[in-house]
């Protein structure tokens, strides 16, 4: 069977693009976040993962307003980015992974979770920037299945509806009959807000709470409504059910819990309090 | 029920659901087309004939062209789309944080400098 080995929950935000273009890296406003990385790609260096599942969301790349899944699990060969309109670098496409989709979309369905499936999928910045972050010389080494989460269009799915879909992803990794190896990312977060006149806003003290919740007790963050969670950490902060789902889906078979690799906080870049997190799957 | 007026309000905050979703749909979907850099450069070339084409209404149309970003929520507007329209003008989130709080960009950046002291 397949072996799930870790996760890494990491902002995505788009002016990373930009930084990474520029080779910014060292500079003092992006020094503090991109100063995170180099233990958690030195893990994965060890590691080695075959497939990645991304749990993002789309910005208005791949779905608009006339057709907005709730869950939708992409079933491509290949991943193509495009232009989002804000002038950073696309970047290459993404191998897929066939197998792995179809094994996901299976098991969601058997499980009762009612996905969209994408044999054709646009990528955003949300899953091509974790990538190129965690792996950023040369092509990207790992085939990808992207599995969006509506963050566009209210009513949102709740937050133990996100857990629950992500063990269930778990689920299908475990069962899934391979030899690869996966790892899962959640990208997004943590608090920020960019519209309106609470723009600005950023909650450090439930992010920090929230990192913390992923260790000791991951279904922590489940209690909250939709309506909540963008009360304590902004209308985009609700991306934090990426980092969700990407847990949940740890806990999934059989195991002795998780070690923490390496995690990072760095407030700001652009309006966004970033987090960063890599945990290891023990047993 | 398709709006939340039955929760408690989220101080400065309008969330995009159905009622939004109702009042914003032409002005989101003109939006959603600046994805293409051809739709861009159309819309440069002559913004009313591009806001006539996708049929945004007065209100919309006047937020557009004041490129005011709370008037634009206010008709509508869901933050991911109205962020390509600010594209086109090379704005970035701390212009329109800027923007909405009434603050400087100096001022805005150092708030968010504050909020992780």
């Amino acid at each position: 069977m397949a072996k799930l080995i870790g996760c890494i929950g990491t902002s995505h935000i788009p002016a990373i693009g930009g930084a990474i273009h520029k080779g910014l890296q060292q500079d003092p406003y992006w020094k503090p976040f991109f100063d995170g990385f180099p233990p958690i790609r030195e893990w994965l260096g060890r590691v080695r993962p075959d497939v990645v599942v991304i749990f993002y969301n789309d910005h208005g790349l791949n779905f608009f307003l006339d057709k907005m899944p709730t869950f939708a699990v992409g079933a491509a060969p290949q991943y193509n980015n495009a232009d989002e309109g804000w002038g950073i670098p696309t970047l290459p496409p993404f191998r897929g992974e066939l197998d792995l989709s179809w094994q996901i979309i299976n098991t969601l369905v058997e499980k009762e979770f009612d996905i969209v499936s994408c044999q054709e999928m646009l990528v955003d910045h949300a899953c091509t920037l974790p990538l190129k972050l965690l792996w950023p010389q040369g092509d990207c080494p790992v085939s990808v299945v992207p599995v969006c989460i509506n963050t566009v269009q209210f009513p949102l799915p709740k937050a133990s509806r996100v857990y629950g879909m992500g063990k269930a992803v778990g689920e299908a990794i475990a069962t899934w009959d391979s030899s690869k190896t996966v790892a899962v990312i959640g990208s997004g977060g943590l608090s920020h807000q960019l519209d309106g006149e609470r723009a600005g806003f950023i909650n450090k003290a439930f992010d920090l709470q929230f990192m913390e919740s992923l260790l000791s007790n991951p279904e922590w963050a489940t209690q909250f409504s939709i309506h909540e969670l963008v009360e304590k950490t902004g209308t985009q902060g609700v991306e934090l059910l990426m980092w969700l789902a990407m847990r949940a889906a740890l806990t999934a078979g059989q195991g002795a819990g998780v070690r923490k690799v390496h995690s990072n906080y760095h407030i700001p870049i652009s309006n966004t309090a970033t987090g960063l997190l890599a945990l290891e799957k023990l047993g | 029920m398709t709006s939340n007026n039955r929760l408690p309000a989220i101080p400065g905050t309008t969330l995009f659901d159905g009622e939004q979703a109702k009042r914003g749909y032409a002005l989101n979907k003109m939006c959603f087309s600046f994805n293409s850099a051809e739709n861009r450069a159309e819309f440069l070339r002559d913004e009313e004939a591009y806001m006539h084409k996708y049929g945004l209404d007065a209100q919309q149309a006047h937020a557009i062209r004041v490129r005011n970003v709370l008037q634009l929520i206010a008709a509508g507007g869901n933050a991911y789309y109205l962020a390509k329209f600010a594209g086109i003008f090379g704005l970035d989130m701390q212009d329109i944080g800027a923007q909405q709080t009434g603050m400087t960009k100096d001022q805005f950046k150092a708030k968010l400098v504050a909020a992780g002291k």
